[in-house]
């Protein structure tokens, strides 16, 4: 893959993910492709994120956002609900990343990769790392 | 800089094995690869293929789940890790020898024993562990022999998880789905021939207690060809306690609820007429006997004990009453659990729990010794749990590398001495090539009948492609 292309075309969505660390990531994807595809197509190394290769099989791939954020990304099935239910750290403004499709409107948002269960716990008893 | 000291640090590599080839196993692997430059994996699995219940466990209708495996690949073809298949620890090779070879072993090979009823009746014929049940429909090896005898009406499934549900689905599903996918030949002709009708599914408790997740329960709702048959007595009270139900059981509770007593709509109650087959859910019921047929040769029916609940929600108990029912069937699972077992004596467990214990994935008392997966949190939860609790070790591990609490003073030989024992042994380790000898020609063999591999269903068989 070549990236021969101008600094931006105007066909881009800007996406910022918030990574497990807390470190802000931003990165580019286009119309149509699901928070997934930009994890993997920017090669983000969000550890054990799309398990089940965006197939709602697993809800590794959970997501958070921003009240106004979560009411613009469209309905929800009954089948991502389902696999959120079973997802750590679950929000009312929880989705699925391999559910969600890049449209314009969505331009510059933030999606947040969950605490894992280690990391809520480790942050409690004050280890590092 | 110390050159001497420089030098001899760095030509000490740790070098870790991992015991289990299994979504435990393989994220273990895949956590310490990725966190640390330096370190060597090898994977040591008792069977000449690996991934486990992804591969024996995980229905057959089902490959979604299955896609984890082309991650596990990446791992298996890292150039720090190695696969060593056809290698069964505890008998092959002892723990305390990899545990010589290695600077440290991680004991992930899950749970592999089920839990007894403990009722009269148990060893009958027709009657079978789901263990056992699930390892037939999914080619494992040592249970090819079962051939479970489905020529009765009514099969009754004892456990209320996924793993119930996912018999119930096999027993149930048109076998114009099941013959796409990768169940193996000899289940789909039985399940083709089958006359189970009705499939019910006891649990000790109510309907707030069931452990299954709604993505199963969801999937027999809408299972083509069956209609619900649910107790609405049974959902006394469950519509008051709904509002303050935590999401995920209150989602799961409304769906049963809406099939249990809800009138259905049109198009839902003429599907439901239709239906030939049917599947229920029965609360309140502990197995208490399995009773004969009159010859005594095999199971005639359940007699089931009614329970009653005392407490309420996750902690609620089942308080068995003088009353039994009678049911009719010739087919019996008991689906109360997976269990995993000692395989080496030198390796601390706890029998009470049935697992290695340890802290953070650190077996306690055993340096340089580790668990993950299902043997280090008992077997419970789906993939993504055992991925996040495999991590966990991992990350207790570097973090001893790190601390200098892992012990990296000497030069270990890893590989190279565990195969000198085990050539002198007659042991030969299956690569990861060899398996993929194995998985090509399966998945050639499941071509010409639309399916995505039929699998190769003995040891022998799966060394001698291994070796071709
Ligand atoms: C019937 C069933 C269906 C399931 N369906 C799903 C599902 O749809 N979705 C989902 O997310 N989860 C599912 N699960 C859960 C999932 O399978 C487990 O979370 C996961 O497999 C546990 O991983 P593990 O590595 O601890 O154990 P395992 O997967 O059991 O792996 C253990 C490995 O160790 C090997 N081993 C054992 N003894 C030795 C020895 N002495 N020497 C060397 N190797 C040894 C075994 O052969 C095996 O390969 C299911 C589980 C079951 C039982
Ligand atoms: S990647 Fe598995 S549910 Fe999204």
């Amino acid at each position: 893959v070549t990236r021969a292309q101008p600094l931006r075309s105007d066909n881009r969505v800007t996406v910022h993910f918030i990574n497990r660390d807390g470190e802000k990531i931003t990165v580019e994807g286009s119309p149509g492709d699901s928070l997934l595809d930009v994890v993997i197509n920017e090669d983000l190394d969000f550890d054990g994120f799309g398990a089940c290769e965006g197939t709602l099989a697993c809800s590794t791939c959970h997501l958070i956002f921003d009240e106004d954020v979560y009411k613009k990304l469209g309905p929800v099935t009954d089948e991502e609900m389902d696999m959120l239910d079973l997802a750590y750290g679950l929000t009312d403004t929880s989705r699925l990343g391999c559910q969600i499709c890049l449209s314009r409107s969505l331009e510059g948002m933030v999606a947040r990769v969950p605490e894992s269960v280690a990391d809520i716990r480790q942050s409690q008893d004050g280890s590092s790392q | 800089i110390n050159r001497r000291g420089d030098a001899a640090f760095s030509s000490c590599r740790p070098k870790v094995c991992v015991v289990g080839s299994g979504p435990a196993g393989f994220y273990t692997a895949q956590h310490l690869i990725k966190g640390r430059q330096d370190v060597e994996v090898d994977i040591y699995e008792q069977l000449p293929v690996p991934f486990g219940l992804v591969r024996f466990g995980v229905a057959p209708d089902h490959p979604e789940v299955k896609n984890v495996i082309n991650t596990f690949t990446q791992t298996a073809k890292h150039a720090r890790c190695n696969f060593y298949g056809n290698v069964n620890v505890g008998k092959d090779v002892s723990v305390q020898e990899l545990q010589q070879a290695y600077h440290a072993v991680i004991l992930s090979y899950g749970a592999e024993g089920n839990r007894r009823m403990g009722i009269p009746g148990e060893d009958l014929a027709g009657v079978y562990s789901a263990k056992d049940f699930v390892g037939w429909y999914n080619g494992l090896p040592s249970c090819r022999e079962l051939s479970p005898d489905l020529n009765c009406d009514t099969a009754v499934i004892l456990g209320q998880g996924n793993v119930a549900l996912d018999i119930a689905r096999i027993l149930l599903s048109p076998t114009d789905i099941l013959k796409k996918t990768d169940i193996t030949h000899p289940a789909l002709e039985a399940l083709t021939e089958s006359k189970v009708r009705r499939v019910l599914i006891v649990g000790r408790r109510g309907p707030m207690q069931v452990a299954c997740t709604i993505k199963e329960l969801r999937e027999m709702v809408k299972l083509p060809g069956t209609r619900p048959e649910l107790v609405q007595a049974d959902f006394e009270g469950v519509a008051q306690a709904l509002p303050d139900l935590p999401r995920p059981r209150k989602r799961l509770t409304e769906l049963m609820f809406k099939a249990a007593v809800e009138p259905p709509a049109k198009d839902e109650q003429e599907r439901r007429s239709k239906a030939s087959r049917s599947w229920g859910l029965r609360f309140f019921r502990s197995p208490a006997m399995v009773l004969p047929n009159p010859d005594g040769t095999k199971a005639a029916a359940i007699r089931l004990a009614v329970n009653k609940l005392e407490g309420s929600g996750e902690a609620a108990r089942a308080v068995l009453t003088d009353e039994v029912e009678d049911v009719t069937c010739g087919l019996v699972i008991s689906s109360i659990g997976y269990k995993s077992l000692l395989i080496d004596s030198s390796v601390p467990f706890d029998s009470g729990k049935a697992i290695v214990p340890n802290q953070m994935g650190r077996v306690q008392q055993a340096p340089g010794l580790y668990c993950s997966g299902w043997l280090k949190t008992g077997p419970t939860g789906v993939i993504a749990t055992t991925m996040n609790n495999s991590f966990d070790t991992a990350r207790s591990l570097m973090e001893d590398l790190d601390s200098g609490n892992l012990d990296m003073s000497a030069a270990k030989s890893g590989a190279q001495h565990i195969r000198t024992l085990l050539e002198e042994r007659g042991v030969k380790p299956v690569t990861f090539s060899d398996w993929e000898k194995i998985d090509s020609v399966e998945v050639k063999r499941g071509e010409s009948t639309g399916k995505p591999r039929e699998k190769l269903l003995t040891v022998e068989n799966m060394l001698q492609v291994a070796w071709a």
